[in-house]
This record gives structure tokens, C-alpha cells and sequence, in this order.
């Protein structure tokens, strides 16, 4: 059943919409509520998909559904139809604003509005695509602050990593970490590349939605068992960013066993025809971001690698 | 005065980015101001230009005091001023929540590292600045309340208002923030705009910066005029909302002072140009902030903050 969050008039004969679906056993209301939550970023488009596909196949079976499944899709509908991260006219990220405030500005009362609707459920799920500027491999990232609760579940998602990192003051205004303070245990998954749909990390996070279902009770039909995740916190994780502006081009064969002194890609200067630079893996070990987007200036982010 | 390049990065087809960088004087690391980071930021940098230009003259009049060195940064941004992007063009970042940076990271945590390294060492640090909301303000001063603010030194600009903001997360990696907490008396200086040249309210806060300068023994310098400025916290402005969304017709100015009930705005209908809600002002008080810079206005936003009479 589809189902309005909030709505708010915009200026000229239009009014935005944040919808959601809710999904449960014909004539029930029992079970465990697991939301799925993505579009926070209007760029990131890899949680439609799964949106999709998840629905899709708890349709086809709808007997085997013993909880609530409620899926928000769309949290940032102007940004999403605008090919913009935040929050087009207001110049703001979204994912900056929670847990809002009913009685402020429109932003802090679309963000108050979510997370209202959001609390009761027994886990969210909040999807995001890396930037247009790199590629993920599937992932979960949480703060170290949640990680005792939150690791146990992240495993379950069917994910290739799982990144606890250090907390930051700058995080606080996350939906996740609101989340997570009001005992709504909050995963947030990162994966893909921005401004595109890549169908196998989808269907990936898709098993790995069902593999939680099932384990939380929502689920009784048949699941795919789940690949076991690498966890690894941030002093592990090695940061490679361009030394100079060019145009980067990967050279990368494989993103598991990377070897020290691997290739990784080259810095070229379409201009003159030269090679500026060469990336080469500090470290034997996992690569799980790569760059995506060509052009470069000094400091770009070109790689993150998982040293093992 | 001497100018220096005190930051810059190759660029692929572009011209280098370089941030300049004017010292006046010699000696210890007394104040620094900083023009825009981000690229719509014009009043910005024409305010310091138009500091560049007294201080310069101050200095061949021998008024800058012995030992001690002003530095005016008058863009952290030049890039995106002259492709008219408000951030950083290439990733969408703002600069302005890099600090206090990081010379291995991203770019624009590079660019806020090689300024920060630069200036953090300064006693008093100015910046201009703008708010994330487009519109006018009463010229005012405005620090984080980080327990290392100097309300009382505030006061010395002589500005109409010194403003005293709660720190929210997003606000520790701004410059301010990070000034104060390597011990910079930092200050951020609102004139009354921002996309829009006002040379009345760039010269004010050009006199405020010189004023303060003279009082801290930094500069010779006589001023006149001033105000004996109003401290305000977050909690002391009433915002004014619009309930409906339309054409925003404003009908009052920054700085007027307004009766309880006194119409300030109008919400027009877009197609049928009908008045579909009157905007009253809720007390008596003085407009300090308002949208009047846009032409259409969203439901539930803050188109006036007002500053309530004085008991």
C-alpha cells in the first residue's frame, strides 16, 4: 500500500511527495518491520534497483511473508529528478539534516517527517551508490560508535566488506546515526557508482535483504546462503589520490588479490601525449573503491585498498 | 605590501589555482583576513579588495605599528568564482567544510590544509563569509560559541550586532571553528550581501576591520562612527515563516523596524495572481535577516528572522 510521509507545497502548481510502500501478509499485521530506505542522494541510483527487484520477488511469493516490509525509494524525489545530490534550490545534503525539525524549514521537516516514520522498525536498511567519481564494491560502513550491534546483522546483508570506521562529529546528522541513537538499527550500505545502475551488485544486496528476512522471521521461502564479508577497521585502509591534474584511465585486471606493485591505473595529459603518472598498490590487498569519473586535479581520490 | 602565492595546484587546461595572499607590515603573525571559498561570494572578495587598497595606503603613510604583520586573503576560490559555482567544481565540495584540512587527502581538503597551515598561527583571524540561505543581512559578527569565543573583543568592530551561534556537527570543519581552536580569536564578518555588490555595506565592514586593527595596536588609524554592538545567541531571533509557497513579494527591508502585526510580505499565487497569504510580523523588533534577494518562496521557510525590541 503506498503510502504518503510527507508532502509539501512547492511554489509553482506542484507539490513534493515522499512516498513510501508498505508491504505485509494479506489481512495480517504481525511480524517484524524491516524498512528500505534509499534516494537520500539524488545521484545515487543503485537503491532503485533494489527497490525494485526486492519487491518484484516478494510479490511472486507472497505466502512466504510473515513481517513488514516498507520501502522508501524515493526520500529526495527533487534530487533524484534533477540529477542532483542534495536538495536542488536549497544548496543542502540531506543526509545532513537529521533528525530535523518538524517545525523548521521545509528540509528539517521533510527530515523530521522520515525519521518519525522510521522509528518502530526492527532494522533499516539505508542504500546509497558511491559518487559519480568512483565505484564501490558492495559494502557496509558503520560507525564504531554501533559496531557491537551492528556487525552481527551487516554479515547477513551478503556484502564484500564491512568498514567500521572512526566516529565524527560531522556524522551526527547522519539518517543512520539517528537512527541508531533511537535503537532503530541502521545499516548503510555503499556500492556501485553514482548516476548509474550496476544490476549485479543489486541483485547481490537483494539476497542479502532476504538472508536478513529470513533470519529476522519476515521471510520463510527459500534463501541463498551469504558470502562471508572481510571486517576490517580504518587503520587498515590505505588511501591513494592523484599527485597531479590529468585524465586517469584504469589498467586494473581484478579487484581481490591485488599484489604490491600492481598496476592500478595511469595519469595521462591528453595535450601532449604524455604519461604523467602511474598508480601502482602500496600494499597486497583488497581494492574496494576505484575511481570512475576521468578528470582528476591533484588530490583526487583514486583508489581506497584494503591492505591484508 | 607584498604579494604572495601562498597556495596553488597545476591545473590540467585551466590556468594554475593559486591562492594570493597580501601582507602589509612585518613581524608577528597579528591578524588575517580571508575573502570567499565559495564561488558566489562577490561581496566578499570586493571587501577585501577595498581593505587591500586602505591598507596599502596606511602602509606607505607609515601607519602600520612596528612588528606586526596584517595578512588579506581576498579569495580561497578562485576557481569556482570564475566558472560561477558556489563549491568546488569538479567533486561539489565546499571548501569551507574541509578544515582544518589534509595535505594527503582529497583536493579541496588539500587547498583547505594549505591555507590553514598558512594562516592558523595569526592572533586575530577575520573571514567573510555567507550564510547557506540566499538573501540580506544586518551587518553583524558572528562566532560558535566553541568555549573559546571572545564576546567582549567582538564588540571592539563596532558592528551593529555580534552573534553567538551553537555549534551543530556540520560546523566543525569550517575555518572559524578550527581557527578558534588553535587559538585564533576568530570572527565571522556578515556584511549585508553576498552575490551582490553593496560598496555602502563593504566600506562599513572595511571601517569595522581598520577600527578593530587600531584597538588591538596594529594599525594608527582615527575612526569615527560605529555602533555599540547588540551580543544576540541562535535563540534570540523570531523566525518568520511563509505557510504556503508562491511568488514572494517583500514588502520590508533589513534594518526597519516593525511593529507586532505589521505586513512584511506577500505570497502571490503564481498563475492567478492572487494574494494567498500575508506574511505579519509576529513582534515588534527589527529585520535582521531576509530572503527579499529571491523570487519565489517554499512553504515552512524562514523568510525573516527579526531581532525583538530591547526591554
Amino acid at each position: 500500500m503506498i503510502e504518503t510521509i510527507a508532502k509539501v507545497e512547492l511554489p509553482v502548481d506542484e507539490t513534493l511527495y515522499i512516498r513510501k510502500n508498505r508491504i505485509k501478509p494479506l489481512g495480517e499485521d504481525c511480524g517484524k518491520r524491516i524498512s528500505i530506505v534509499t534516494g537520500i542522494h539524488g545521484d545515487e541510483l543503485e537503491g532503485q534497483y533494489v527497490a525494485f527487484a526486492l519487491q518484484e520477488r516478494i510479490q511472486q511469493n507472497i505466502e512466504h511473508l510473515k513481517g513488514t516490509v516498507d520501502v522508501y525509494p524515493g526520500m529526495n524525489p527533487l534530487g533524484i529528478d534533477s540529477i542532483t545530490r542534495g536538495i536542488p534550490a536549497f544548496d543542502l545534503d540531506m543526509n545532513r539534516l537529521f533528525p530535523g525539525n518538524e517545525e523548521g524549514d521545509m528540509t528539517e521537516y521533510l527530515a523530521s517527517k522520515i525519521v518519525k516514520d522510521l522509528e518502530g522498525s526492527d532494522v533499516c536498511v539505508d542504500i546509497h551508490a558511491s559518487n559519480i567519481y568512483l565505484e564501490e564494491i558492495p559494502q557496509i560502513r558503520i560507525n564504531e560508535l554501533h559496531a557491537k550491534e551492528l556487525v552481527p546483522l551487516a554479515k547477513k546483508l551478503n556484502v564484500d566488506y564491512i568498514w567500521v570506521h572512526a566516529a565524527s562529529t560531522v556524522l551526527e546528522s547522519t539518517l543512520a546515526y539517528t537512527m541508531n541513537s533511537r535503537n532503530v538499527p541502521t545499516l548503510v550500505v555503499e556500492m556501485g557508482v553514482g548516476m548509474r545502475i550496476t544490476r549485479k551488485y543489486c541483485e547481490q544486496l537483494v539476497d542479502g535483504i532476504f538472508y536478513l528476512m529470513h533470519e529476522m522471521g519476515i521471510w520463510t521461502g527459500e534463501v541463498a546462503p551469504v558470502r562471508e564479508p572481510i571486517v576490517s577497521q580504518d587503520g587498515k585502509v590505505c588511501f591513494l589520490n592523484a599527485n597531479m591534474s590529468g585524465i586517469f584511465v584504469s589498467e586494473t585486471k581484478h579487484w581481490m588479490d591485488l599484489k604490491k606493485s600492481d598496476l592500478i591505473g595511469k595519469i595521462i595529459d591528453p595535450l601532449e601525449g604524455k604519461v604523467l603518472d602511474e598508480i601502482v598498490s602500496p600494499v597486497d590487498g583488497i581494492l574496494f573503491t576505484l575511481r570512475e569519473y576521468p578528470v582528476v586535479d591533484e588530490g583526487s581520490l583514486i583508489a581506497r585498498i584494503l591492505e591484508q | 605590501m607584498e604579494k604572495k602565492t601562498i597556495f596553488q595546484i597545476n591545473g590540467l587546461y585551466r590556468d594554475d589555482y593559486r591562492v594570493t595572499g597580501y601582507e602589509f607590515g612585518q613581524g608577528e603573525k597579528s591578524a588575517c583576513v580571508i575573502g570567499n571559498f565559495r564561488g558566489n561570494e562577490y561581496q566578499q572578495i570586493y571587501t577585501c579588495s577595498q581593505l587591500i587598497r586602505r591598507l596599502e595606503s596606511l602602509e606607505k603613510q607609515g601607519r602600520i605599528i612596528k612588528g606586526k604583520k596584517i595578512l588579506v586573503i581576498p579569495s580561497g576560490n578562485p576557481y569556482s568564482i570564475n566558472v560561477q559555482k558556489r563549491f568546488w567544481a569538479t567533486d561539489n565540495t565546499d571548501i569551507n567544510r574541509m578544515f582544518p584540512g589534509y595535505n594527503l587527502g582529497e583536493t579541496t581538503q588539500r587547498i583547505a590544509e594549505g591555507i590553514f597551515d598558512y594562516i592558523k598561527d595569526y592572533t586575530y583571524g577575520m573571514q567573510f563569509t555567507s550564510f547557506y540561505m540566499p538573501g540580506t543581512f544586518m551587518p553583524h559578527v558572528r562566532m560558535m560559541k566553541t568555549g573559546f569565543e571572545d564576546v567582549d573583543l567582538a564588540k571592539e568592530f563596532n558592528m551593529p550586532y555580534v552573534v553567538l551561534r551553537k555549534v551543530r556537527p556540520y560546523d566543525t570543519t569550517t575555518l572559524n571553528y578550527n581557527w578558534q581552536i588553535w587559538e585564533t580569536k576568530a570572527f565571522s564578518m556578515y556584511t549585508t550581501s553576498t552575490s551582490r555588490l553593496d560598496v555602502n555595506s563593504a566600506n562599513q565592514a572595511v571601517n569595522a576591520i581598520l577600527r578593530f586593527f587600531a584597538k588591538q595596536g596594529i594599525i594608527q588609524y582615527e575612526s569615527t562612527g560605529g555602533f555599540v554592538s547588540r551580543v544576540l545567541e541562535d535563540a534570540d531571533f523570531v523566525s518568520v515563516r511563509t505557510k504556503t509557497a508562491g511568488f514572494f513579494h517583500c514588502i520590508t527591508q533589513v534594518g526597519m523596524e516593525v511593529e507586532k502585526g505589521d505586513l512584511m510580505a506577500e505570497v502571490i499565487d503564481p498563475y492567478e495572481g492572487t494574494v494567498k497569504e500575508r506574511v505579519t510580523a509576529p513582534i515588534s523588533g527589527t529585520l535582521f535577516f531576509s530572503r527579499d534577494t529571491e523570487p519565489i518562496t517554499y512553504a515552512n521557510t524562514a523568510v525573516f528572522k527579526l531581532v525583538p525590541v530591547q526591554e
